[in-house]
């Protein structure tokens, strides 16, 4: 048990990283993309980039507030 | 595409793990033992290379739509975690990483340890030591291979683009004979997070079902707009009394892990 729990902290840490909310902010918005693109007929291309420069943005500014 | 932007990616990014797994082999070999290093070093080499072999064709068995979603945001995340280090790096507020202190410490840990053997193994430590190095610091470089390669379908070119990087590395480093602590990490850093990102938005989109304007021409406007964001945030982070991470991105000497 001991041993799953330390490859599984590994495995989080190393695709993770220092900021879950990043992850998130990732995952979130792709599948909002999907719901515009598929059910709303949205070619919402500009939903991903924009969340992911407002992600890093909210990260390091939480970083250097640290 | 061609495959040369999933090359060049894949080269700076092994190289910068690369310069990382060097520092730790040489303090092994050159405080303990070269033997024991060696063996450390090519069983982790091995484990890299079946992970590669196994996970490499199976992964592009996938849908092209699912796997360039998962592969995609799996990307993203990945390289905005190296962007945000090299950012913080850059701007101060995250020390710079040291070769040459980095190797100072694991020599002086090799030389406290004590020795003991196990089976073909003379020096226990040192295989350990190396072989932790070289698997930790490679898998990051696994990641990034079968990711880019498999959404490109283009495994070989990856794998190409990483044994180029380690061979490179290895050659300078046996010149050298001491931690190459002159390679911008930084700026390596910066740039393959700026790739990740980039390639993961592009094909996280794609995958959610997103048709891109103009294309893969797409990637030609994407990529310098998420290096033009990163160094806007590292201008505008940057601090006031830090005189050194200004030059950071650029010609640091001293640099990051």
């Amino acid at each position: 048990m001991k041993r799953l729990k330390s490859i599984g902290a590994f495995w989080y840490d190393f695709v993770v990283g220092d900021d879950w909310r990043v992850a998130v902010v990732v995952v979130a918005a792709l599948a909002l993309t999907a719901v515009l693109v598929h059910a709303a007929g949205i070619n919402a291309w500009w939903l991903l980039p924009v969340c992911v420069f407002a992600a890093l943005g909210w990260s390091l500014r939480r970083a250097i507030r640290s | 595409m061609t495959a040369l932007p999933l090359v060049l990616t894949v080269f700076v990014a092994c190289a910068v793990e690369a310069v990382e797994a060097l520092t730790i082999v040489l303090a092994a070999g050159l405080t303990r033992e070269w033997r024991s290093t060696f063996q450390g070093m090519a069983v982790a080499l091995a484990v890299l290379a079946v992970i590669v072999a196994v996970l490499g064709p199976t992964i592009t068995l996938l849908p092209l739509t699912a796997l360039r979603l998962v592969v995609g945001a799996l990307l993203a995340i990945f390289g905005l975690q190296w962007l945000r280090k090299a950012i913080l790096r850059a701007t101060g507020y995250k020390s710079l990483h040291d070769e040459a202190s980095a190797y100072l410490r694991e020599v002086a840990a090799a030389k406290a340890a004590g020795t003991s053997s196990r089976g073909r193994v003379h020096d226990w430590y040192a295989f350990t030591l190396s072989f932790k190095g070289v698997l930790l610091e490679g898998l990051e470089v696994v990641f990034i291979v079968i990711t880019f390669g498999a959404s490109q379908h283009n495994v070989g070119a990856a794998v190409i683009g990483a044994a180029a990087a380690v061979l490179v590395v290895t050659v300078t480093g046996i010149a050298v004979r001491a931690p190459l602590a002159r390679v911008p990490e930084n700026a390596m850093k910066f740039a393959v997070g700026v790739m990740l990102t980039s390639f993961g938005i592009f094909w996280g989109a794609e995958g959610a079902g997103v048709s891109w304007p103009g294309q893969d021409a797409a990637l030609l406007v994407l990529v310098p707009a998420v290096a033009v964001v990163a160094l806007c945030y590292a201008v505008l982070l940057r601090r006031p009394r830090a005189a050194q991470p200004a030059s950071a991105l650029a010609s640091e000497e001293v640099t990051s892990s």
